[in-house]
């Protein structure tokens, strides 16, 4: 095949396409936007773990029974489950509800973080072993809502 | 921008503990200015990583439901003290920064 001018123009702009498409991918190693921008905690869940089946776990939820700054509450997760590949944190009523999901192959099963409650919720941990999902919930009161309002 | 990353790793009995604190607003893009009555902007971590021994053993993503100025903790094994870890974060406008620590 010649090498024409028309067949130059198409393959370059393949490639570009090719690129632009690749690109992101490689760079945020697949942030899962769906999730994250999921408006109810079964959008979220079924964004990012492809299920919203679940049973009760072992996990410890560690949060404060009444928080009274919604923008700053601290929580710890720890997963007695063996095999704990992740810990998903999602708080049902806030408007965002998955808060973050933490990748735990090859550490403990344990984190902790501070996050944003809008107003009195469940705090949800989900934990991800093999094919099968776990979670506990316990309910944080919220006197003041920490998503602006 | 200043130092964003502040970390303490500690190694007892195998396991080191490892505590970041980052500087980041994390806005929602929900919340309105007071003065300007405008939306503020999106603007969080999106995701965060501990690597030690040029290998990953901590990852999340998260979204703007963490609070203001992070704090994130968590425990891995394989290291001793006198080891580094780096910690390097990424924001939704493409924004980073890393650091990196020697576990005691």
């Amino acid at each position: 095949m010649s090498l024409t001018r028309r067949t130059v123009i198409k393959n370059t702009v393949v490639a570009g396409l090719a690129a632009m498409v690749g690109m992101p991918k490689l760079l945020l190693a697949a942030w899962p936007e769906n999730a994250f921008k999921a408006k109810s905690m079964e959008e979220a869940l079924t964004a990012l773990l492809g299920t919203t089946e679940s049973e009760q776990g072992d996990i410890v939820i560690k949060a404060p029974e009444i928080a009274e700054n919604g923008a700053v509450v601290p929580v710890t997760v720890t997963s007695n489950i063996a095999d704990t590949e992740s810990i998903s944190i999602i708080v049902p009523h806030n408007p965002q509800p998955l808060v973050a999901s933490f990748d735990l192959k090859d550490s403990e099963p344990f984190v902790s973080v501070r996050i944003k409650m809008a107003k009195t919720s469940d705090i949800v941990a989900l934990v991800k072993s093999g094919d099968q999902l776990f979670k506990t919930a316990k309910e944080v009161k919220v006197t003041i809502g920490g998503c602006g309002g | 921008m200043a130092e964003t990353i502040k970390i303490r790793a500690k190694s007892t009995d195998d396991i080191v503990t490892v505590k970041v604190l980052v500087t980041h607003p994390m806005e929602t893009g929900t919340r309105k200015d007071s003065r300007t009555n405008k939306l503020v902007p999106a603007h969080f971590i999106k995701e965060i990583k501990a690597e030690a021994h040029g290998k990953v053993v901590f990852h999340a993503n998260t979204g703007a439901g963490v609070a203001r100025n992070p704090y994130f903790a968590f425990k891995f094994k394989g290291a001793s003290p006198g080891d580094s870890i780096k910690i390097s974060w990424i924001d939704n406008q493409g924004n980073v920064d890393s650091r990196e620590a020697v576990i005691k």
